[in-house]
């Protein structure tokens, strides 16, 4: 249902958005009247806006699915869920990097602030129900991030980081766009619903397919999956860890949602023809990810090899193309986002002024040094490698199920053969913590926020493995709404 | 809470509770704590043996939603099967809990808490019902047990532990695939007795056996998958060793009877070949490997894996004294092979060396343990009397019924088994004092006493008088073996 006029109760969907940008607006304009001591203030404010979004995203529900400003947008509770998620996992990223930045004159209004245009960049993403508002989103979101990388300018590395993460970016962005521009030509509408009209309604469509082997590609870089990967483990390890953090966590879950409107809703006509993209993604994804990261001395970059295997995982639970798919992919990103927090937050908890802890032998003996922050990431380390009862076994549970259930039986004892090789690598940080002998004596004392935050997260991944069903609701109910 | 939810969580409770407040500083209360958590986790397992009616019908049984959207239940429940088990764990936690008194002087707190949860977990695996439920249980063991033989165990622990891990993860990853299948069949449900009814086609069945056959058979463990086995019982602490043997592996035994059999029974029928020979290659060759060890550790875990052969072995006769056999076998090596580690650990903690040849002429300076030591031993040879002769000549009968060759080989075990556990015996107990350090022993103390009693008495008595025990399992045995004769091909 499509609004013509334009008045107050069109913008009402777009709410949050509305109110994030004015708070962006204020906090930028307000940075600069802070005195150095006062500057935290930014820091809170930051939280409070992202923060009290998320109330908003979370409390102004509508019935269904509403689409406004001309079809250009959509609030459903799909993208409630992904923006409350996500605006979370932002403020989160804030909390644990605070220490960090401080240490290294990072904490400024300018990181803050791209911070928040990034989650607004996703959260227009989220929402999108339009090509163009689709890329401006992806957009919105891709330039805060390319700053946020490169804010740590004497660093050689960040530096190129930075420079390899735009070029690359640029590079799948101009995919994205030359696909859509495709898709427009052959379905002769840029609005997802009509998109998807007109593929179920003609006949074979050369040139949508054609433009759809662009947007799977542009997709695959946004996400991480192989073999459009290879920014991601330069990027991750070259980037200030809080900007890796940013890089890493949240835009996952606004890039599951990019997939859902692009695919589950504007292309699900052309479901045949893109879920054997989505297999060779799956499939190389999965090998690459898990196999390379074995090699890998530098944690940071054993993440990033990891994070490729774990979207090998999110795509194979989408190519199911039905709803216990989505939704299983659903809980997935949920899930992962939430396992990334704390492995970054722990890089972050063992860094010092002028040292960076993401050497795996960093890790070494910490059980000696703290049995509390061990035990975190050992709870984490056995998530991300799937073991129960931690929360990232359900999250491959649903996925393999709703694979089965598709007939991707082989492709499951293949994703299902490759969890034992990551299994070691995850394996080998606990082995460190609790087999080795520390190197370093120093006494962890992390900020309250830290503390608490690091804690939440492992203990959320207790909790989400021993009592899934009210997100597992939540995450079928959302697809539902959403199809 | 039903008692089987109490046998579950009562350990679980008392290891998070000595996880948190337990420390060096503080040892001694930490390990009284963790003693009272494994004797009142013993008690509430009480009620499952007074409780029990000798029928084939799931007994003690919960069930409450978990994940209602795939249908998965909390569902709980023993039959005669798996009821002995829950008890023989809760009983082998208490032990060693005791045998660690002295030993373990570092990170007390975890140590504890890792085998309590590893208590309570193990008894979620034999009571579920629902296969996720099972399988949560059962992958969520290996991290303390990771965490045991690799933090805890002997110069090499590191290796072994990720060897260990490893192993089981690949297994059990395709049972998780074959669950998810049957699943399918069985139009959602995760039931493992719907699985037990559902009609699948041979090559279904094939399949499914092999991906359950690659999850227990690392278990039990069979050759050749059995590599993990020796290093990781030499480089885990005693009481590391004596769940190992006493428990994990029955888990496998229990996996073949509860899943393999029942789920998937024409491929049991034309497998059985492949399994006897396997079983047989361990009962056999793995009992000639035994004989040449030099490390008593590695002899006791080689001829566990000798042992165990005949639980397979049992299982795959088809017959009520194949089947009866394995489960009393299981029993009993529970209990001897959990007495020969503790042994093992009594002369480790004095002399800190493992190997047969250091000692000599033990009996002259330890007469007490000497005397207990040979008894064990004596089970373990499958002395008449003791609970060794039980199962393994209920076995070897049940395998006289089906073929007289089987039953020649499995019967060579009374051969090999007497061979390298005396030759060991000779070796380690009798003679002259071999060196300095065995005139120097001191003979066993009151705690080590209680640990040894409780078990020489536990062989004993399954010896001499098993009928309770197989009262309880034969209406299961029986129910199972029904069904498997029958098939349920489509």
């Amino acid at each position: 249902m499509t609004q013509a006029t334009f008045s107050l109760a069109t913008m009402a969907p777009a709410m949050p958005e509305i109110a994030l940008v004015a708070m962006v607006s204020i906090l930028l304009v307000a940075d600069l009247f802070f005195k150095a001591h006062e500057r935290y203030l930014t820091y809170v404010l930051s939280l409070v806006a992202l923060v009290g979004t998320a109330v908003l995203c979370a409390t102004t529900a509508g019935a269904g699915s509403i689409v406004t400003f001309q079809g250009m947008f959509v609030s459903d509770l799909l993208s409630q869920v992904l923006k409350v998620a996500m605006l979370l996992t932002v403020a989160a990223t804030l909390v644990l990097s605070r220490s960090y930045l401080e240490l290294r004159g990072l904490l400024t209004g300018e990181f803050l602030c791209l911070a928040l245009f990034g989650a607004l960049g996703m959260m227009v993403m989220i929402s999108a129900h339009h090509f163009i508002t689709l890329y401006l989103g992806l957009e919105l979101m891709a330039l805060s991030q390319y700053a946020m990388v490169a804010l740590q300018r004497d660093s050689a590395r960040a530096t190129e980081a930075a420079m390899k993460y735009f070029v690359l970016g640029a590079l799948s962005s101009g995919l994205l766009l030359y696909g859509m521009s495709m898709i427009y030509g052959g379905t002769g509408s840029l609005e997802l619903s009509r998109v998807a009209q007109a593929i179920e309604g003609g006949g074979r469509n050369t040139l949508a397919l054609f433009g759809l082997v662009f947007v799977v590609a542009g997709i695959a870089f946004k996400l991480g999956a192989a073999p459009f990967h290879m920014w991601i483990p330069d990027v991750y390890h070259g980037a200030a860890t809080p900007a890796t953090l940013i890089v890493g966590a949240a835009p996952k879950l606004a890039a599951f949602g990019f997939i859902m409107r692009l695919l589950a809703t504007g292309l699900q006509g052309l479901l045949t023809d893109w879920q054997p993209m989505l297999v060779i993604l799956t499939l190389a994804s999965l090998a690459v990810g898990n196999i390379i990261a074995i090699a890998q001395a530098n944690l940071k970059r054993m993440l990033a090899y990891s994070t490729i295997a774990h979207m090998g995982f999110v795509t194979l639970g989408i190519l199911a193309g039905t709803e216990t798919g989505y939704s299983a992919a659903l809980f997935y990103v949920i899930v992962y986002a939430l396992m990334t927090l704390g492995s970054f937050g722990m890089i972050l908890l063992l860094s010092r002024a002028g040292f960076e802890a993401e050497s795996l032998d960093d890790f070494r003996g910490l059980n000696q040094r703290s049995k509390w922050y061990a035990f975190v990431m050992l709870i984490l380390m056995f998530s991300l490698a799937g073991i129960p009862p931690a929360a990232g076994f359900l999250a491959k549970l649903f996925v393999l199920q709703a694979a089965i259930d598709a007939g991707y039986t082989s492709l499951v004892v293949y994703a299902v053969l490759l969890s034992v090789v990551g299994a070691f690598y995850y394996l080998r940080i606990v082995r460190l913590m609790y087999m080795e002998e520390p190197v370093s004596e120093i006494t962890l004392d992390p900020r309250a926020g830290t503390r608490w935050m690091l804690s939440i997260t492992a203990i959320a991944t207790l909790v989400l493995g021993l009592a899934p069903a009210p997100l597992v609701e939540l995450c079928a109910r959302a697809i539902t709404a959403s199809m | 809470m039903g008692w089987l939810s109490l046998a579950i969580w009562v350990p679980i409770a008392f290891g998070i509770a000595v996880l948190l407040v337990g420390s060096d500083r503080s040892a001694g209360a930490t390990r009284w704590t963790a003693l009272a958590g494994s004797i009142l986790g013993l008690a509430v397992c009480i009620p499952l043996w007074t409780g029990f009616e000798p029928t084939a019908a799931m007994q003690f049984t919960e069930n409450a939603p978990w994940i209602a959207r795939f249908n998965v239940n909390y569902h709980l429940g023993v039959d005669g099967i798996s009821m002995p088990f829950i008890l023989l764990n809760s009983f082998m936690t208490v032990l060693v809990v005791i045998a660690h008194w002295e030993v373990v002087t570092q990170k007390v707190g975890q140590y504890l808490a890792a085998f309590l949860v590893m208590s309570g977990l193990i008894n979620g695996v034999f009571a579920s019902l629902d296969a996720i439920v099972f399988y949560v249980f059962f992958e969520a063991m290996l991290i303390p047990m990771f965490l045991i033989i690799g933090v805890w165990g002997g110069p090499n622990r590191v290796y072994a532990a990720v060897k260990f891990f490893l192993y089981t993860l690949l297994g059990s990853l395709l049972m998780l695939a074959a669950f998810i299948y049957l699943y399918q069949q069985t139009n959602g449900s995760f039931e493992i007795l719907d699985f037990q009814k559902v009609p699948l086609p041979m090559t279904a069945q094939v399949l499914i056996f092999l991906a359950m056959f690659m999850s227990f058979a690392v278990k039990v463990p069979m050759w050749p998958v059995h590599t993990w086995l020796p290093d990781a019982h030499v480089e885990a602490p005693t009481g590391g060793s004596v769940i190992l043997a006493a428990i994990t592996l029955k888990i496998g035994g229990y996996g073949f009877a509860r899943f393999n059999l029942p789920i998937a029974p024409d491929a049991s029928h034309a497998l059985a070949g492949f399994m006897i020979a396997l079983s047989l290659i361990a009962v056999v060759y793995i009992g000639l490997v035994a004989l040449v060890q030099s490390d008593m550790k590695k002899l006791i875990a080689y001829s566990s894996i000798s042992h165990m052969g005949f639980v397979t072995l049992g299982l795959f006769m088809f017959n009520g004294e194949g089947a009866l056999g394995a489960l009393l076998q299981m029993v009993s090596h529970g209990f001897v092979s959990a007495a020969l580690f503790l042994c093992v650990g009594v002369l480790y903690d004095r002399v800190h060396s493992r190997n047969i040849a250091d000692y000599g002429g033990v009996a002259n300076t330890m007469p007490v343990f000497a005397a207990f030591f040979v008894l064990f031993a004596m089970a373990n040879t499958g002395l008449p009397g003791t609970s060794g002769f039980v199962g393994e000549f209920t076995v070897v009968l049940g395998t006289l019924k089906v073929s007289w060759w089987y039953a020649f080989l499995a019967a060579s075990t009374l051969i090999w088994g007497a061979a390298y556990t005396l030759w060991m015996v000779k070796r380690v107990i009798y003679g002259a004092v071999a060196n300095d350090h065995v005139a120097k022993l001191q003979d066993v103390g009151r705690r080590e006493l209680v640990f040894l009693v409780l078990l020489a008495v536990a062989v004993l008595a399954m010896g001499i008088y098993p009928k309770p025990l197989s009262d309880v399992m034969n209406p299961s045995i029986q129910e199972l073996l029904r069904h498997v004769a029958a098939g349920k091909a489509t």
